[in-house]
């Protein structure tokens, strides 16, 4: 089968005074229609500006200097194709009929994405308004309709409110409701549920989960919170400092997680057997230098494993299959006269 | 520092918003944000504060602020364990002089740094407004806070929009701390970063604590979080306190359905413990026009007829554990253990 989307070797640095920040560097995933990729790793590894490109609004200076994003598209006849958003202009009309029709992002900060001076309802039958022909009053009938599904009581009412005026969560919600109106093939989730308590977020992984039933839609889930990642996805992407560590199905990854970065991960979380108070188990150091330019594997010097063998330094970044759809990057495992 | 000492209590607080509409902006209805709340937070000890979105947390943190003042009520305030000040009703001077012993984190870090200030900047501005030091002292402040949430002195010439979420928040995490504040008011302060460097910011946080006492009101929706750092909780719902208890107590043995339903769709990565998911029927409830009688009982799956007419009081059921359940006696509600919720 074709995929929704397919990524391939994707580099998106920003070049900046000081240096080169390589935000995102070779890195590959394809979604089917219908599943859901979850996206993992530090804080700053680039997993925004993943889905920032996919969408083609890297902001400067950042620059896709390198791959590929396929977007699996229809011809006349109905038969799958694929277009290379790299390719596109992003400011042309192409990108931004794209844009929110084809591809929507709910985006990590909510503040940013609606116009404080615009009631948060007519914003979303503007972005729905622009992409499906519709007329004025459907168009509020869909968006009060969108807005319950996401769980805003009374959405007639809310329909009126100004960003300002509703809770972290409730804008939240209807960020998704306008990312999800206008019934997008394709969803790159950023952080969507970080505001919500856990029976709101229940009810929005349910619902991403129908409308994927219903119209196949692809989901890119990005989130810090392991628990939500593990329900949602089918199989998860553990990236870091810009590459991928780790790709696996879900129930592989955190029963049988290879790599020592994806390990250390699901170690910091406190759980059960963790005792209140106590310390819990951190990574030790920080990410590399953002300028830095790194051959081999990016968490040589924090890694627990490899003892500072220098293979792990020297030998070239590669990702390997180590098992059905399980690539890992980490030459402990992948290099065969590791010693 | 006694048991019995008491840095900060809010009693019967409430913060109602005005709704407006049409030409003359009339006040046509009020959102019941915050709706009659009491508890109090010792010197030195962690209060976690958790509820549906929308009931109001950022709220009374924002009151406690002092940057809303609320409708009704008092907030009692005693930094130095001697004199008291009554936030609510405080003059903006008596607010500012406040200011260096409670600091917020807030919830949205994108929307909480100043996008044309650099990062040492930021840092500075605290330190330089309430003159704590200068010179030479200050650049040392500045690069020990940096280092304290794990970033880089390279960074300090940065400007905000520079750095990923997790980076800011760590930021406004060292902005707070930098006056050495007695009480930090910590809405969603990890829900931005990695678990990673979450586990750092919690390990930082509870050394903190013992280090300088510091006391902290910790909103989260993270229950497993709010577990392991909290010796108290509060549990709201629409405006209301509806449990309150020791922390223990609350996830071993909790009192109010509402506070089992939160318990059984905790997320998780182990699936093969998952139990009973508690699904909650209806819809989230609405501020601006609550239900009558218990607001939990449109969606509470052991209502009963009295549920919709009388409001429930919240009362002590067992010592120092609080519920505004009519039936928190007899129901029997499943803790956290036995739900399979893997905190
Ligand atoms: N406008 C920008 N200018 C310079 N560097 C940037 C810019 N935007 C992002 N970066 C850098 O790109 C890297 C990746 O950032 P990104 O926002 O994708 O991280 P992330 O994985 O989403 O982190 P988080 O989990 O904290 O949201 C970071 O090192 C960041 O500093
Ligand atoms: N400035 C305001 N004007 C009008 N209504 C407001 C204002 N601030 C908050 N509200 C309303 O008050 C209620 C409580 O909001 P609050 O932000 O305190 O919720 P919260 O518990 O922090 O939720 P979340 O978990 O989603 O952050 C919401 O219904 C919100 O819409
Ligand atoms: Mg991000
Ligand atoms: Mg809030």
């Amino acid at each position: 089968m074709v995929p929704a989307l397919d990524v391939r070797d994707l580099r998106v640095h920003f070049l900046l005074d000081e240096g080169t920040v390589r935000a995102v560097d070779g890195v590959s995933f394809s979604v089917e229609p219908g599943k859901t990729l979850g996206i993992v790793g530090e804080s700053g590894s680039g997993k925004s500006v993943i889905g920032q490109s996919i969408l083609r609004i890297v902001p400067s200076p950042g620059k896709i200097v390198r791959g590929e994003i396929l977007l699996r598209m229809e011809n006349g006849q109905g038969e799958p194709t694929q277009l290379d958003m790299a390719q596109i202009e992003s400011h042309g009309r192409l990108a931004r009929s794209i844009r929110g029709k084809e591809i929507a992002m709910i985006f990590q900060e909510p503040m940013n994405s609606f116009s404080p001076v615009h009631t948060v309802g007519s914003q979303i039958v503007e972005a729905l308004r622009l992409h499906a022909d519709v007329s004025p009053q459907e168009a509020r009938n869909r968006t009060v309709e969108m807005l319950k599904k996401v769980g805003i009581p009374q959405p007639e009412h809310r329909i009126g409110a100004y960003p300002h005026e509703l809770s972290g969560g409730m804008r939240q919600r209807a960020m998704i409701a306008m990312a999800l109106v206008c019934n997008p093939r394709i969803l790159i989730a950023d952080e969507p549920t970080t505001a919500l308590d856990v029976t709101i977020q229940a009810q929005i992984i349910d619902l991403l989960k129908k409308l994927q039933e219903e119209f196949g839609m692809a989901i890119l889930f990005i989130s810090h919170n392991l628990g939500v990642i593990s329900e949602i996805s089918h199989e998860v992407l553990v990236v870091y400092f810009g590459r991928v560590m780790e790709h696996a199905p879900v129930d592989v990854l955190f029963r049988e997680a290879l790599h020592p970065y994806t390990k250390a991960l699901l170690r910091s979380v406190p759980g059960i057997d963790t005792p209140v108070r106590s310390h819990l188990a951190t990574i030790e150091g920080t990410l590399p230098d953002p300028y830095a330019n790194i051959p081999g594997c990016p968490f040589f010097g924090r890694c627990m494993e490899c003892e500072g063998r220098t293979v792990c330094r020297d030998d070239p970044y590669s990702l390997t299959k180590v098992g059905p759809r399980h690539f890992v990057a980490c030459p402990r495992i992948c290099v065969a006269d590791f010693a | 520092m006694s048991e019995t000492e008491v840095l900060l209590e809010l009693t019967d607080v409430k913060k109602h918003f005005p709704i407006r509409k049409g030409v003359f902006k009339k006040v046509v209805a009020h959102v019941k944000a915050v709706d009659g709340v009491n508890f109090t937070i010792r010197p030195g000890e962690t209060v976690g504060l958790v509820g549906e979105s929308g009931c109001g947390k950022s709220t009374v943190g924002r009151m406690i602020m002092g940057a809303y003042r609320p409708t009704a009520g008092h907030i009692w305030f005693k930094p130095d364990g001697k004199q008291r000040t009554d936030i609510a009703s405080a003059e903006p001077s008596e607010i500012r002089a406040l200011r260096p012993y409670v600091q917020m984190v807030f919830q949205d870090p994108f929307a909480s740094l100043n996008p044309r200030m650099t990062i040492r900047e930021i840092l500075a501005e605290p330190l330089v407004v309430n003159k704590v030091v200068r010179g030479r002292a200050l650049e040392d402040r500045i690069r020990e806070l940096v280092e304290l949430v794990g970033l880089k002195i390279q960074h300090l010439g940065r400007y905000p929009h520079a750095f990923s979420g997790g980076q800011r928040q760590r930021i406004s995490i060292a902005r707070a701390l930098a006056l050495y504040p007695r009480l930090l008011v910590a809405d969603e302060p990890t829900s931005a970063l990695d678990v990673s460097v979450q586990a750092q910011i919690v390990n930082l946080a509870l050394e903190i604590q013992d280090r300088i006492g510091l006391a902290y009101l910790f909103i989260s929706h993270d229950l497993g979080l709010v577990r392991h750092f909290s010796k108290r909780i509060v549990l709201m719902y629409v405006g209301k306190i509806v449990e309150y208890a020791p922390a223990e107590p609350l996830f071993n043995r909790p009192l109010h359905p509402y506070t089992e339903a939160l318990m059984s769709n905790v997320p998780t990565t182990r699936p093969e413990l998952v139990g009973r998911r508690i699904i909650l029927k209806g819809e989230p409830a609405d501020p601006i026009n609550p239900p009558a009688g218990c607001p939990f009982h449109p969606r509470c799956n052991y209502a009963q007829e009295i549920c919709s007419t009388v409001v429930p009081e919240l009362r002590e059921i067992e010592p120092g554990h609080l519920s505004a359940c009519h039936f928190a006696e007899s129901l029997n509600l499943t803790g956290c253990d036995a739900l399979g919720c893997a905190i």
